[in-house]
């Protein structure tokens, strides 16, 4: 006899919870040939705010958790995510990607937050240092977390997109609100998944579905927000974010600055602090 | 009982014979063109502006003021050079060109110091001391990474970005041009250089240098003007870099300019920096720091320590001493080597800070100034502080740019932070305390770019500076500072 399969409902992930839209609005997730894979929730400017204000306040317990912390928590992630693999691979292939392109996908996915996870207690040793003044003070200059970032994850690759830009945020201590990718918004909510079953503190990654038209502007004009990564943005939403960044001088990741595995992704999304102090007996 | 006699708590106001630095060093010409592609050339606007000796409002010379067609031939003759001498030349042969500057600048310090002087209105004691041995080292520091960039930073292979424009603001002139310049040649770019209005003449005389030195055409620009010549350096599609030092206001006008065009920005803005000092603090050393940290360059210091924060049980002594130290500033003549504060460098910003001043009264706090005896000319402003300032006070939230301390307190570390950080702004921040571990957990928790512990306004060419937030992104100085001037993508 069939048994009648219980589906997932997708909804937003905020605070480490995962409420649907406030707005009560959804919209269908589409596979490769058109057809509908699920209904996913719309994010409104009020689940933005919500999802700041909750980053915000997960903000400081996360950048004052030790590096080895962080790192422990985001090779967590991977352990997470390569028990999902297999989730990930029949979403990749709904959106129609062959089975070996998914497959690898999720390996590489899951080698680069390994690769990641490795970083948190090493760039500052990297991208810090002492600097040899011509007086007697110590002089110390580190990199340290921007704060608030929006990330507007790519369309495709799919999740090593998503991987590839809301992992390196985290490293240095920073939190984020990621707009998924519209047209792959159920491999992100998985995610968010993965996140929440990873010691990964609520608040520390939100994760909103919906229209990046309607939320990017949103999320470039927010007053709270510090930073937006807008690797995943189209070029019309590339002018809209640069704009919303005049108004508290947000830092900006634009397309093609960084590669999705490099050091160099971490540090645009830190301030370095140079600290001096006198020597004397 | 001790070996030494007590001394008077009355300030000890003698006279002081005067000590004026020559001006004969350096020789001010009627008229300056504009920098071109090697040499001095009339502006095809046609528009020349006066700059003035703020101390004297003495006119100093005639500058011209470059319009578009002039920004024009500035970014092209900086494009042909990029693509002709100066980007085929190896590191380096680059790296000895800037080398050679620095030297030359060392040379002629004092010159460029009187010069700095004259135009600027700073005393010639910090002009002499301080800006000139600090540009000569920020060339020669970074002159020597010319040809050892792909060690900057690991894995990248950075190349030049192309033409950087800069435009630069009138409190360290020759300074500012130093933090933009040295770096963007060291990379392998070149500049168009928009100096301030009010404070060419330094620009100028490095122009020449440069000349002197052998530098290929092009490579270094020079283009004078107000705020709409800035602008033309800005928006020009030739401009693949921009550089800006000056206020958040026109900085996010910039940010705006630049939104949507590729070119690669850094921001060096505003500031309105805590500086905090605890119970525990050797409050005669945090007297000195506090004075420093506000009336160094009248105040005039993006990084200024412009809000003090006393803890309160210390209060009312140590406003006592910061009181005493106040009635020893020698406020005059900038060309006095006794002078502590010199001219407060345009009537508009004096204006600009007189109107903050009387927010400060108006909305309550109490002012305090010494009774120190000003010039009938030019435009000064007495040491000013206030106490009994609230954080809602305009004086405790807005950058007044000039000698204005304001003084607010607190009771705990954890408040002295949430003070100190309540504020848009995120440049420096100063803590004065003798426990080791409470200035590592202040230094952390303060949004600021440069924190100063137990010392205030040091700075050198290896250490990197800049703000959090709304003080601007980017650094300018040390390894960092390299970091806007290259394409490092991989």
């Amino acid at each position: 006899m069939s048994r009648l399969e219980v589906r997932k409902t997708y909804k937003l992930y905020i605070d480490g919870k995962f409420p649907r839209s406030e707005s009560g609005r959804s919209y269908p997730a589409l596979g490769a040939d058109g057809e509908v894979l699920a209904r996913v929730a719309r994010a409104s400017r009020k689940d933005l705010r919500d999802a700041v204000r909750a980053a915000r306040n997960a903000q400081e317990g996360w950048a004052g958790a030790t590096a080895y912390n962080r790192g422990q928590v985001i090779y967590r992630i991977a352990e997470t995510l390569e028990d999902r693999a297999g989730t990930f691979v029949e979403q990749l292939m709904e959106l129609g990607y062959t089975r070996a392109k998914s497959e690898k996908e999720v390996a590489d996915s899951v080698d680069l937050v390994v690769w990641y996870a490795g970083w948190a207690d090493k760039f500052p040793q990297v991208l810090g240092n002492l600097n040899p003044v011509a007086g007697p003070f110590f002089n110390i200059s580190v990199p340290e977390p921007t704060g608030v970032v929006g990330v507007v994850a790519p369309e495709e690759p799919a999740l090593y997109g998503l991987v590839g830009t809301v992992v390196p945020v985290m490293v240095p201590g920073n939190v984020s609100v990621v707009l998924a990718a519209e047209g792959a918004p159920m491999p992100a909510i998985t995610f968010a998944e993965v996140l929440a079953t990873s010691d990964v503190p609520a608040g520390v990654v939100n994760v909103l579905t919906g229209s990046k038209d309607e939320l990017v502007p949103w999320l470039a004009d927010h007053m709270d927000v510090d930073a937006v990564d807008a690797t995943g943005a189209p070029q019309h939403l590339v002018e809209r974010i640069e704009e919303g960044a005049v108004h508290n001088v947000k830092r900006t990741l634009l397309p093609g600055e960084w590669s999705l595995r490099s050091p160099y992704r971490i540090a645009a999304f830190t301030e370095t602090k140079t600290v001096w102090h006198p020597k004397g007996r | 009982m001790s070996r030494f006699p007590t001394t008077t708590h009355t300030p000890l106001l003698w006279e002081y014979a005067p000590s004026r630095e020559s001006t004969d060093i350096v020789e001010i010409e009627d008229r300056y063109g504009l920098f071109i592609d090697g040499e001095f050339r009339e502006p095809k606007s046609g528009k020349w502006f006066d700059t003035v000796n703020p101390a004297t409002e003495e006119k100093l010379a005639t500058v011209a003021e470059a319009g578009p067609k002039d920004v024009d031939d500035a970014v092209k003759a900086a494009r042909a050079a990029f693509e002709g001498p100066w980007g085929r030349m190896s590191p380096s042969e680059r790296a000895k060109h800037v080398f050679r500057i620095a030297r030359m600048i060392q040379e002629r310090s004092r010159e460029l110091a009187v010069l700095e002087v004259l135009d600027g209105g700073k005393p010639i004691k910090e002009a002499r001391d301080v800006d000139l041995p600090l540009v000569a080292a920020h060339f020669f520091y970074y002159a020597g990474w010319a040809d050892k960039l792909e060690y900057a930073f690991p894995g990248a292979k950075p190349k030049p970005l192309g033409v950087a424009g800069q435009v630069i603001p009138w409190n360290f002139p020759l300074l500012m041009l130093a933090w933009k310049v040295a770096p963007a040649l060291a990379a392998g770019n070149t500049v168009v250089l928009k100096p301030a209005e009010t404070t060419p003449l330094s620009a100028l005389l490095f122009a020449q240098i440069a000349a002197e030195a052998g530098l290929p055409p092009g490579v270094v620009n020079v283009v004078t003007g107000a705020g709409e010549t800035g602008q033309l350096v800005v928006t020009h599609p030739g401009v693949d870099k921009v550089a800006f030092t000056g206020s958040t206001a026109v900085g996010k006008l910039i940010r705006s300019q630049v939104a949507g065009t590729g070119k690669k920005l850094t921001l060096e803005l505003g500031g309105k920096a805590a500086n905090i000092i605890f119970e525990d603090a050797p409050l005669d050393q945090a007297v000195e720091g506090v004075i420093n940290g506000i009336f160094f360059n009248q105040g005039h210091v993006c990084c200024a320590g412009s809000r003090l924060l006393v803890e309160e049980s210390i209060h009312d002594r140590f406003v006592d001493k910061v009181k005493r130290r106040l009635q020893t500033l020698r406020v005059g003549d900038p060309l006095d080597k006794n002078t502590d504060v010199g001219a407060i460098n345009s009537r508009q910003q004096l204006e600009k800070i007189e109107e903050l001043v009387e927010s400060g009264v108006a909305e309550g706090a109490e002012m305090y100034q010494p009774d120190c005896p000003l010039p009938a000319k030019g435009f000064w402003f007495r040491p000013t502080l206030f106490t009994g300032v609230s954080q809602s006070h305009r004086i405790a939230q807005e950058e007044i740019f000039g000698p204005v301390l304001s003084i607010l307190t607190f009771r705990t570390p954890e408040e002295a932070v949430e003070k100190a950080n309540n504020t848009p702004y995120g440049l420096s921040a100063g803590v004065w305390t003798s426990k080791g571990s409470r200035i590592l957990w202040m230094a952390d928790r303060m949004k600021a770019g440069v924190v100063w512990a137990n010392t205030y306004n040091k700075f050198d060419p290896t250490s990197p500076f800049g703000g959090y937030k709304e003080s601007g992104f980017g650094r300018e100085g040390g390894r960092h500072g390299l970091l806007p001037y290259l394409d490092w993508s991989e």
